[in-house]
């Protein structure tokens, strides 16, 4: 019994963690398990969430993408500027386009080329803040007819008393969750994160996949574009900085391992929910904002405690 | 580590090939000068120097523990908590004791970095990007949210000392680069670095003690980022809470740049002050050309994105 639950915490530390501490910010503070509260907080998470679907294929390929925030803000931008240009129709067809297209770059620099993925990633958060900044002019841009249009779908109504953002968010994770499970592609995706050389002598197109995980993490990413643009009604230049810190944390707090080869669709949306509820949790208690990046530096070092056990004796991984 | 010369070709390029930054360096500046009047003064020149140093002190440590085969996210953090502390400290005890505590914030944090990936074995990735969130987290609270200010002015004096057009905090850039080249190159720390990052399983065999090396390099680069952000708060006089975000970012675009492998086991100062210095000079011509902010960030990403590209080829040829 005592070694089944060392084999418990040891499998799933981070999240034993955080879900100790959010029981405990549920008993103490008020109004935090409230059916508003919850929707409030599930409605900021499907924007990080969808993001972080996408980026969770990309992990276990064993590559990164940090491209994700600035391409948030490019595409929010595109999408909100459009809406006024073209309407909301060709809007979102223009958003999704420039995700997957976007998405399409990263894939040939480090699939085909063969580009270390941390830094082809990180020049293109460069590169697309400085496209932002070109296509905004460095002004605002916000949703003229924000009262009447129906583009506020996707960010601010209900159906069925559920926050559409969050059904999106739902529906993306179970078609991301078939796609990774149920299909060759899903499986190619863990053969190569798990041993590349292997899946390339097994016949895996290796690139084609390396590709295609990164043409999804660019669509997801518009898809939150296309929500994020909708709850705001307006696109700041700044408006998704440090957004794929967020993400990346949320996946890794899931447990998907950034050496590739394991994960899954359904641990990262429970760690990145988990993130939105302790950072609504410490703000109902009366911390300010950034107590909650201590804490979640504080689980990612507890995480490593509880990792040691099964790692001694090894050499560095 | 790299080292076999290009038999097909003469030595010259083979030289040539492998210091690629300095080439692209060099072009740059030939570049600058010829656009616009202003690039080619010793007064710009000394201030491009200046600028650099931040992110070159920086960019000294990360070049210490990627050579080691790793990567420390959390520097842009630690620089702002060394600036807080050395501020916000001084009118409790003293200047010199502050800048003190401030230097040792640093270097306990790069140890605690250190530490957490030699026993776990996890991703330096992970637990320094855990730092820098939560770094910044205690940056806040220090400073709770707001600017600090030095109320005796004198200290940013200390900084004003010239040779010329090259001044103090260029001076001890360039010193600490010449300083720990000289540990890579001819100590046994600095050997065994190499040979871990190049191959941690035979360095192990080795009976290199592969754990201390790792310690030692995140709290060299945790030391430095301490240094960093002193200097900073002594030019600047303020200590920002959002000072230095993102800085880890261009730091480890400035040691890419100059050749530095992400994998490990390869690289240099003399590789890392050359992609610092052309990042700077890369920043400061293109301001001299009144160009739009936007121009910067795409350049900065295009030849990022070139520079590895050329490593690549080059690492190809070598192969």
């Amino acid at each position: 019994m005592q070694t089944d639950l060392k084999a418990f915490l040891r499998r799933h530390g981070l999240l034993t963690g955080f879900g100790v501490f959010l029981i405990g910010v549920a008993l103490s503070a008020d109004g935090f398990v409230t059916p508003g509260n919850i929707f409030d907080v599930l409605r900021q998470v499907s924007i990080t969430g969808v993001m972080a679907i996408g980026v969770t294929f990309v992990v276990i390929t064993g590559r990164l993408d940090l491209s994700v925030g600035s391409m948030l803000t490019l595409l929010t931008v595109v999408a909100v500027d459009q809406h006024n240009v073209a309407g909301p129709g060709m809007a979102i067809a223009l958003t999704l386009a420039a995700g997957i297209g976007i998405g399409m770059v990263n894939g040939v620099l480090v699939g085909f080329v063969g580009l270390n993925a941390l830094i082809v990633t990180l020049a293109m958060l460069s590169f697309l803040q400085g496209l932002v900044l070109f296509y905004s002019g460095g002004s605002n841009v916000n949703v003229q007819n924000a009262q009447t249009t129906w583009f506020a779908v996707f960010g601010r109504r209900d159906l069925f008393g559920v926050p559409v953002p969050v059904l999106i968010f739902l529906m993306t994770a179970i078609a991301a969750a078939f796609l990774l499970n149920r299909t060759i592609f899903g499986r190619q995706v863990f053969a190569v994160g798990g041993n590349e050389t292997a899946a390339r002598f097994s016949g895996i197109a290796a690139r084609w996949t390396v590709f295609w995980a990164y043409v999804l993490s660019g669509l997801t990413t518009a898809i939150a574009a296309i929500i994020m643009g909708s709850r705001v009604m307006g696109a700041q230049n700044t408006i998704g900085q440090g957004y794929e810190l967020t993400v990346l944390a949320g996946v890794i707090l899931g447990g998907t391992s950034l050496l590739g080869g394991s994960g899954s669709i359904w641990r990262t949306v429970l760690g990145i929910t988990m993130l939105g509820f302790i950072q609504n949790g410490l703000l109902l208690l009366g911390y300010p904002y950034y107590v909650q990046w201590l804490v979640t530096w504080a689980v990612i070092i507890l995480a490593v405690w509880v990792d040691l056990g099964a790692k001694r004796g090894r050499i560095l991984a | 580590m790299s080292v076999t010369p290009f038999p097909t070709r003469s030595a010259v390029a083979g030289l040539l090939m492998r210091n690629h930054i300095w080439v692209f360096l060099a072009l740059t500046i030939v570049v600058f000068s010829s656009t616009s009047p202003y690039f080619l003064t010793f007064n710009n020149l000394g201030n491009v120097l200046t600028q650099a140093a931040f992110i070159g002190i920086l960019a000294i440590g990360m070049t210490m523990v990627m050579i080691n085969g790793e990567i420390d996210l959390s520097v842009g953090a630690i620089l702002a908590l060394a600036s807080a502390l050395a501020i916000g400290l001084q009118d409790h005890i003293g200047i010199w004791p502050a800048v003190f505590v401030g230097f040792l914030s640093g270097a306990a944090l790069g140890f605690l970095n250190g530490t957490l990936v030699a026993l776990s074995g996890m991703h330096s990735f992970i637990v320094t990007l855990g730092g820098l969130i939560g770094i910044r987290g205690l940056v806040f609270i220090y400073t709770g949210e707001n600017a600090l200010m030095v109320s005796d002015f004198s200290y940013t004096d200390y900084p004003e000392i010239y040779l010329g057009p090259i001044s103090l905090t260029a001076m001890i850039f360039l010193g600490l680069a010449v300083l720990f080249q000289w540990i890579l190159s001819s100590t046994r720390h600095g050997r065994e670095t190499y040979a871990v990052g190049d191959n941690i399983e035979a360095a192990h065999d080795a009976g290199i003690n592969i754990k201390r090396h790792k310690v030692i390099n995140f709290t060299i680069c945790g030391a430095l980022a301490a240094v960093a952000g002193i200097l900073l708060s002594m030019r600047l006089g303020t200590a920002e809470p959002n000072a230095g975000k993102v800085w880890e970012l261009w730091t480890i675009i400035a040691v890419v740049l100059g050749g530095t492998r992400l994998k490990g086991g390869y690289g240099s100062m003399w590789m890392t002050i050359g992609g610092v210095l052309t990042l700077a000079v890369l920043r400061n011509g293109l301001r001299l050309l009144n160009t739009p902010n936007y121009v910067e960030l795409m350049v900065m990403g295009s030849v990022l994105i070139l520079a590895l590209v050329i490593d690549k080829l080059l690492s190809q040829r070598e192969a």
